[in-house]
């Protein structure tokens, strides 16, 4: 009880300092001679954000890309971080991995939550339905890699299956499979659990884009004859075009920094292992911080292009409203 | 509007001092009196008063095990007068080092792996043990326990506590109906494993490896015993300080060795299926066929005990006992692996050298091992202060000088092979890659010094 009584204290005090700053910020903010005040005002709401920014992100990635040019010591050692991420076997594994991961993930998702979206649009009992596959994205990653763990289990022919899946194979006749084991397959099993998660995030966003699609032009599309796919090519997937970008996008983004699924499920092993997974294995456990940077950078430049087309349909998109 | 003016200097002065009292805020000490009240102190004299001096201390170490560790020390803070701040965290490991670079290293920490407490002391963070604890450890420990805490000729950390490896379980009501001997070479244990095999009736072993982002360390236990006992203490030591390569002939044959039981799909995997799923099976529950009949042996240290289900008795006429893994080649006697906890200082004031000296003392050996669950490998240590039958038999083979004891080979080694390479050669050593192989590419990944 003394403990939790000591960090209420802590959170109220937080909150207090917190309140403090801003309502002294805001009040040297109104102090201010008026010619200047319109700067200080952008300043001072600015500062707080831009400081924290600085400390906690811009100075961060400038060491790390500092660090990918050195080796365990700390000391510089060119490029063969970089050298070594592009020849040893392993590494190569990961980036492959990683690959696959980037292409299935995101249209997986995307097409199951589209199909989704469409088929149970004006249905009856929509909402039940849509929640049923949206309530994986309540579970953490971790936690879907514990439950899909249990569906994947293994035992032995003749010994009885704790496994879901191993169950249906076995009450089918046939041998129970080590799923997380065999490569290349086992990364299509850990796939699935990322696709089961990322599904209702889609299909939520896709779905309230298709309602927005305007009915006159469905209507339109149907009295000239069209047939549900043509009216699906041609009116809706138009109308919702920015809303598959920006599925696909995030999709992508979480994808390319998937982590705590492998870390859960298969730790890296068995050629799982993704660049997210193998720059903390580097850097924390093999004692190989150079290496974990120049994965991180590599990672880094993954998704810049993604965020940066992301930001761009974004824009195209508000202009055109 | 004029008298507002005096708004923002007292405003400022308001806000820096909140968030004065915020940055002082402490996280509560520990309150560990316990048996202490009816302490006789005369024992304590030795470490001097130090009232209102207070030693914090950072380890692994959690939950029961640490309120047990609180108690054990209790007496001392008692009589000496120092505050003695405890905080365990599972995430010690990478912490210490984040600690000890940020300059906000503890004063004490409780290290349990030599080969992270030698990278504190080659960065230069430790302080050298002040020469009391040295004679303790000279007086209570083998020279191999010494050595441990030596890096580059100079002393640095004491041994705590021990555990110890290599011990094989089995329930003794099983061995006797079907007629089975303890075997006492390793021989043996393979010819006995065989009639179980030919038996039908159950797997004569059962293993997991399974430990989340750690799978694969009960392999490497299992390769440490092969090594110390067929090659000897010598190529052990040499093997884990690489002045043999990891990939010599000796420990691929070590390996080879191993396999004949591990690799062998008539010897495993006891109530859970073929070779591989020594893989997904979780080194908690892997002993548990041995209690259903589903397997006759299960290797794993004296810690094992913990992980058998509540009210199973481990004696040797009870559910489960542990014989130690047998000599491979019997003339060199007995010899075990082990692991242990290490106590080095960040700071050399008297309070912490008091502090070191009662950790390195049979008194605090006693004290601790007195409320369960752990052992020490201090002479000064009554084994009748041991908790259970295996903790007793395992003191008296520790205080045993004939006993050859080696430290957990992968603690020892840098942690790039240690914690990384050689879990994850295990892994794919019993996933079907050739011994041959996999020594070859944890070799590969011993960093270059």
């Amino acid at each position: 009880m003394e403990f939790i009584g000591g960090k209420l204290l802590q959170v109220v005090i937080a909150l207090a300092v917190f309140a403090a700053i801003i309502g002294l910020i805001m009040l040297v903010v109104d102090k201010a001679p008026k010619s200047s005040r319109d700067k200080l005002t952008v300043i001072g709401f600015l500062a707080p954000a831009a400081i924290l920014m600085l400390v906690g992100l811009v100075y961060p990635a400038i060491q790390t890309s500092f660090f990918a040019f050195t080796d365990a010591k700390g000391q510089p050692n060119g490029v063969d971080n970089f050298v070594w991420m592009f020849t040893q076997p392993e590494a190569l594994v990961t980036l492959r991995n990683t690959i696959v991961w980037t292409v299935l993930v995101p249209l997986l998702s995307t097409g199951f939550g589209l199909a989704y979206a469409v088929f149970i649009d004006k249905a009856r009992g929509e909402k039940v339905l849509k929640a049923l596959v949206f309530m994986p994205m309540a579970i953490s990653f971790v936690g879907a890699g514990i439950i899909w763990k249990l569906v994947y289990d293994y035992r032995g022919p003749g010994i009885e299956q704790t496994g879901v899946l191993n169950f249906l194979r076995v009450a089918m006749g046939m041998q129970p499979k080590q799923f997380l084991l065999d490569a290349p397959e086992n990364t299509i099993f850990l796939i699935i659990v990322m696709v089961w998660i990322q599904t209702g995030f889609a299909m939520v966003v896709l779905s309230a884009a298709i309602k927005g699609v305007p009915t006159e032009l469905v209507e339109a599309a149907r009295l000239d004859g069209a047939n549900p796919w043509q009216q699906f090519r041609n009116v809706t997937i138009p109308g919702i075009r920015g809303a598959l970008v920006v599925v696909l996008t995030t999709i992508t983004i979480a994808t390319l920094k998937v982590f705590d699924i492998v870390r859960t499920m298969t730790a890296g092993n068995y050629d799982t292992s993704v660049v997210a997974n193998e720059m903390y294995t580097q850097a924390f456990r093999a004692g190989e911080p150079g290496r974990g940077a120049a994965l991180a950078l590599v990672l880094f430049l993954l998704v810049l292009p993604i965020v940066v087309y992301n930001a761009r349909v974004l824009r195209q998109q508000r202009e055109i409203r | 509007m004029k008298n507002r003016n005096y708004l923002l200097p007292v405003a400022s002065i308001g806000v820096l001092a909140l968030s004065l009292t915020a940055c002082s805020g402490s996280t509560g000490g520990t309150a560990s009196s316990g048996s202490a009240a009816n302490t006789d102190c005369a024992a304590y004299s030795s470490y001097g008063k130090h009232d209102g001096k207070t030693v914090s201390v950072y380890s692994t170490i959690v939950d029961i095990e640490a309120t047990n560790l609180e108690a054990a020390w209790a007496p001392f803070e008692k009589c000496t007068g120092i505050t003695v701040k405890y905080e365990g965290s599972k995430e010690f490991e990478t912490q210490i080092g984040v600690r000890a670079k940020a300059g906000n290293a503890p004063d004490v920490a409780i290290f349990p792996q030599p080969g992270l407490m030698a990278d504190q002391a080659r960065a230069g963070n430790l302080k050298e043990a002040p020469k009391a604890v040295s004679d303790l450890v000279d007086k209570n420990w083998s020279a191999d326990w010494k050595k441990y805490g030596t890096v580059d000729g100079k002393f640095y950390t004491a041994p705590m506590l021990a555990n110890v490896k290599g011990y094989v379980w089995y329930a003794p009501k099983t061995f006797k109906a079907k007629g089975w001997e303890v075997p006492k070479t390793w021989d043996e244990m393979l010819t006995l494993s065989k009639k179980i095999a030919d038996d039908k009736a159950m797997k004569p072993w059962c293993a997991g490896f399974e430990s989340g982002e750690a799978t694969g360390w009960p392999g490497t236990d299992w390769i440490e015993d092969v090594v110390l006992r067929a090659e000897g203490p010598e190529v052990y030591d040499q093997w884990v300080s690489h002045q043999i390569p990891f990939n010599d002939a000796k420990i691929v044959k070590a390996f080879d060795k191993t396999g004949e039981i591990l690799l062998n799909q008539g010897f495993v995997n006891g109530g859970f299926g073929d070779v591989r799923s020594i893989l997904t099976t979780g080194f908690a529950q892997a002993g548990q066929p041995v209690l259903d009949g589903q397997c006759a042996m299960h290797h794993q240290a004296n810690f094992q005990a913990a992980n058998w289900p509540q009210g199973t008795v481990v004696a040797p006429e009870g559910d489960v006992w542990a014989f130690m893994t047998p000599p491979i080649d019997a003339s060199r006697g007995e010899s075990i692996t082990g692991g242990g906890e290490m106590v080095g200082a960040y700071k050399d004031t008297p309070e912490v050298q008091a502090y070191l000296a009662y950790m390195a003392s049979a008194d605090f050996a006693n004290n601790r091992v007195k409320l369960g669950g752990v052992i020490s490998a201090n002479k000064g240590l009554d084994p009748n202060n041991a908790q259970s039958e295996l903790d007793k038999q395992s003191v008296k083979l520790l205080q045993d000088p004939k006993t050859v004891f080696r430290f957990d080979g992968s603690d020892l080694m840098p942690g790039a092979v240690g914690s990384n390479s050689f879990w994850k050669g295990i892994v794919t050593w019993i996933n079907g890659t050739p011994s041959q192989q996999v020594a070859d590419t944890i070799e590969a990944s011993w960093p270059k010094s």
